[in-house]
């Protein structure tokens, strides 16, 4: 297969970026997208030339798990396929011939580092304003069996549980809402009976700190579910509302 | 046996089960009120170095923690599925520490430590009482209790699992207990930064020199004392399971400053992964091995047979079930699909070099793993209990499919988006690939290497798996390091700091830095012609082809040779883009990987080429049973083989030291799994 390619660079995050357009071949339809830049960026490479440096793009188990790969392509977080990370996206799901734009994630709290490589680390910080159940790591708890969860239950939080930090959610919000992100761990924990003994605090430290970092409000359109490549429902913003309201009345 | 005054195992002497309770207390301890004074280095924040981190700090100890990725939540401990063992006996099938004990000695082809795995077993229920604790959502029953299911080489049911994502959960449970040490300042955190070399003063580990991936800067960092928990080499196979940017740089700079490698040749080829489609590929993605749970895993039995599935023109469904080979279930009928990875993976490699191999790649390899047995069993199942009277079949299937569903489906969805098949209508497509090393730097029962100071944990030490890793025994080894091991085994070298000052202005860190800038100066005006990855993948072909997954003499010659001559012409012809004070440069933190993949490659076959038996994952075909299994050589092999670099010298002159394997509590005998 063949593409036209129309991607995104920015030496860093002062400079201003631009499209710049590449021709690649023969690409395999069972390659996957990052294989094909890969590829792109070898060819770069070998032209050799100083001022052409080859397109810097986030990436590293290439098993859609660890979250780290991101990428609009064509306008959307992760490409065309749906529940789908960059790295599990293949060339099969695009026509011979297509010109596929690639840009970087643009929110105002992942700033760009270097051409498609944005800053993530405001998730970070949102984790360490309360997104654990504080409990020390070296001492002696109660035996696992000693908690019964209810099968549901237990489901249901590993729903939740399973988001992968990659910040989709908040690349395709038109408010740049984080609401998805910091409810999956919410409701995550506030779902288990370990983790409701701080429920209250967690839910106030984190949307404090969400609003910090200047993610925007959720206003129910969705497209965070709809782009969302581990399929996390929006049923757990309402469920972080419900908790965040209850947390200023219990 | 020269200079084996050096490294001295630490291993207590008492009996086994007293072992480790008698030691800890022996070990000095650090007072609270000294901890602040101490500061700690975790390099590597996966399993092993997320939960050594948050436990050094939660004692107060001051830590800081680094790690390539833009965050710890992305190390690739993420990416484990299947599940963590522990013997809880939650199932009354019997289990007991010894049984978990005597499986995980039994695995590593009794190439293992007693002592260490001992202790393992020993500490395994805790690790998962503390991941509840922490709000990992683990798999539950219907009553509400723990759920387990069994992997392979055992006969009882002790892997707790949260779905196919187990090790996500597990790491996101010790990131977070991270994090809320972050808060507090008692961790200071080095996002996207990288250990490019270890600091000795007068032999002691002392600290780092790290760059700064984005700014591209050079950073000193001293430190009472250093924690490696920088994970497996298998990318030097190129295609691997392992993350883009696994790497064994730290480990191997360690090594070069003194620290012993231990068994390097040791590497796990996992059996279930999906199969290699073209020459593109960049990776290879696992399939976990829970499935093996649920599928038979078979190829045709007539040769033309797998002409016809490979070419397109027969789907696996058209083979009659007599016309089936489960091998096996025939070669092994006591644990069936069940066996350890090292024979699954044998088994598969045999069947296709016979012409049984039913993917159409480049070498016919491929094996299947069908589901559609437990879909049926569980779709009746199902029906039974709602009552349906005579279910058709595609009630069951659609019953069972929902149970599937429920036990792998992020793997079921995985294996689709990547080959456009749906596993549950076709089987699955496997074959075995690189996976896990066992092999690493070699350290003593309090996990410390050679180096005073410098203690190595996780998959990035040697100590625990012997010459194969069962399945699930990875995740427990980097939290027992991490969370139960490690903090109690370090006070007792650093009740001797409490006094001492460090900084970064003494000589030897210049000295290191200057090496370290004068390295990356020589990568980026070398000016060759070919980049890194053409470098990569050429060592990836040797590697796999010669200290793959069978090995012989002539082949690891050849190796060694073709090594030194890569290595030569990757000096002498490789092509870094950029600039020195560039920032941000992909291309050369890969060079700097591959340049010290180049090296321990070597090791790997001169350690490889060395053991003169077959052993776990290292199969030399000069010894073998007649009926093609494994065959040790307990009398002359039953050592850890013990890598000293010498500074100056060529990696081929290298001095291997014997620790030898006493084993007084299993008893040694030869493996069998029939």
């Amino acid at each position: 297969m063949n593409f036209k390619l129309k991607i995104w660079r920015q030496k860093n995050s002062k400079e201003k970026g631009y499209f710049k357009t590449y021709q690649i071949y023969n690409i395999s339809s069972n390659s996957s997208f990052l294989e094909m830049l890969d590829i792109l960026n070898n060819q770069i490479i070998l032209c050799k030339k100083k001022d052409s440096s080859p397109i810097s793009f986030d990436h590293d188990c290439r098993e859609g798990i660890c979250g780290m790969c991101s990428l609009y392509i064509n306008g959307r977080a992760h490409g065309p396929d749906s529940l789908t990370t960059t790295c599990q996206l293949h060339m099969r799901h695009f026509h011979d011939g297509e010109t596929i734009y690639v840009e970087p994630w643009r929110a105002k709290p992942f700033p760009i580092i270097k051409d498609l490589i944005v800053d993530r680390s405001s998730f970070d910080r949102i984790i360490i304003s309360g997104g654990y159940i504080s409990v020390n790591t070296f001492g002696k708890t109660i035996d696992g069996n000693m908690i019964p969860i209810s099968k549901h239950q237990a489901d249901k939080a590993f729903d939740a549980s399973t988001c992968i930090g990659c910040g989709a959610c908040v690349a395709v919000c038109k408010n740049r809402s984080a609401m998805l992100f910091v409810s999956a761990k919410v409701s995550q924990f506030a779902l288990l009976p370990q983790g409701k003994i701080e429920r209250k605090k967690r839910v106030l430290n984190m949307i404090k700190k969400m609003d910090e970092e200047g993610f925007g409000s959720c206003t129910n359109t969705r497209t965070c579910e709809v782009e969302c490549p581990k399929g996390i429902s929006t049923e757990y913003i309402s469920f972080m509302n419900r908790e965040y309201i209850q947390s200023f009345t219990i | 046996m020269k200079n084996s005054f050096k490294f001295h195992s630490e291993i207590p002497v008492t009996s086994l089960t007293h072992k480790w309770i008698d030691h800890k207390s022996t070990l000095k301890l650090v007072s609270p009120n000294n901890r602040s004074n101490i500061e700690i280095i975790v390099v590597g924040t996966g399993l092993a170095g997320g939960s050594a981190a948050a436990s050094l700090s939660e004692l107060g100890y001051r830590v800081k923690a680094f790690c390539y990725q833009d965050s710890p939540r992305r190390a690739h401990s993420v990416a484990a599925q299947g599940g963590i063992n522990a013997s809880k006996n939650y199932k009354g099938d019997n289990d007991s520490i010894y049984q978990l004990f005597y499986d995980t000695i039994k695995g590593g082809d009794y190439r293992s430590r007693e002592a260490n795995v001992y202790r393992l077993a020993e500490i395994s229920s805790n690790i998962i009482d503390q991941c509840v604790a922490q709000g990992v959502p683990f798999a539950r029953d219907y009553a509400g209790y723990l759920e387990t299911r069994s992997f392979g080489g055992t006969k009882v049911s002790r892997t707790f699992y949260a779905k196919g994502q187990t090790g996500q959960q597990l790491l996101l449970a010790c990131y977070s207990s991270m994090a809320r040490q972050i808060g507090k300042g008692r961790i200071k955190m080095y996002n996207r930064h990288e250990m490019l070399d270890l600091v000795t003063v007068d032999g002691v580990a002392k600290g780092i020199i790290a760059r700064n991936l984005i700014s591209g800067k050079i950073e000193k960092h001293a430190a009472h004392a250093i924690v490696i928990a920088s994970g497996g080499y298998g990318n030097i196979f190129f295609l691997s399971t392992n993350a883009m940017g696994s790497n064994a740089s730290a480990i191997w700079k360690v090594h070069k400053k003194g620290g012993f490698f231990a068994n390097p040749c040791y590497t796990q080829i996992h059996p279930t992964c999906i199969p290699i489609h073209g020459n593109y590929q960049s990776k290879l993605t696992l399939m976990s091995e829970s499935l093996r749970n649920d599928g038979r895993i078979w190829v045709p039995n007539k040769l033309e047979d797998a002409v016809f599935l490979r070419n397109g023109s027969k789907k696996p469904e058209d083979i009659s079930e007599e016309n089936r080979d489960y091998y096996l279930e025939r070669r092994y009928p006591s644990f069936g699909n069940l066996v350890p990875r090292d024979v699954a993976s044998r088994a598969a490699k045999e069947r296709c070099d016979k012409g049984f191999g039913i993917e159409n790649n480049e070498n016919k390899e491929g094996v299947f793993l069908d589901f559609s047995f437990s879909i049926e069993k569980y779709g009746k199942e199902k029906a039974n209990e709602l009552g349906i009277q005579q279910p058709s079949s595609l009630d069951k299937k659609k019953l069972g499919k929902k149970i599937m569903e429920s036990k792998y489906g992020n793997l079921f969805h995985m294996y689709e988006k990547i080959t456009n098949e749906d596993p549950y209508k076709t089987p699955m497509k496997i074959y075995p690939a690189v996976h896990y090393t066992m092999g690493g730097l070699w350290v003593d029962y309090n996990l410390m290497t050679s180096i005073p100071g410098c203690y190595v944990i996780g998959e990035a030490n040697f100590s625990d798996h012997g010459s194969n890793r069962l399945g699930a025994s990875a995740l427990m080894q980097g939290l027992a390091d991490g969370y139960f091991i490690l903090p109690y085994t370090i006070a007792d070298y650093l009740s001797k700091c409490i006094t001492e000052k460090i900084s970064t202005k003494h000589i030897a860190f210049q000295q290191a830095e200057k090496n370290v800038k004068d390295r990356i100066q020589k990568l980026i005006q070398n000016n060759g012609n070919m980049p890194v990855d053409f470098f990569h993948k050429k060592l990836g072909n040797i590697m796999w082809k010669y200290v793959g997954m069978s090995r012989n003499h002539i082949g690891l010659c050849k190796a060694i040779k073709n090594i030194q001559e890569l290595r030569y012409e990757f000096w002498k012809n490789v092509f870094v883009p950029g600039y020195v004070d560039d920032g941000l440069n992909s291309e050369l933190e890969k060079a700097g990987r591959v340049a010290d993949f180049l090296e321990l490659g070597e090791l790997m076959a001169m350690d490889a080429l060395n053991r003169k038996e077959s052993c776990g994952s290292h199969f030399r075909e000069e010894y073998q049973t007649k009926e093609g299994e494994a065959l040790r050589d307990d009398v002359h092999y039953k050592y850890v083989s013990v890598w000293e670099y010498r500074k100056n010298y060529p990696i081929s002159d290298e001095i291997m030291h014997k620790e030898d394997l006493n084993f007084t509590f299993a008893k040694v005998q030869s493996r069998s799994y029939k």
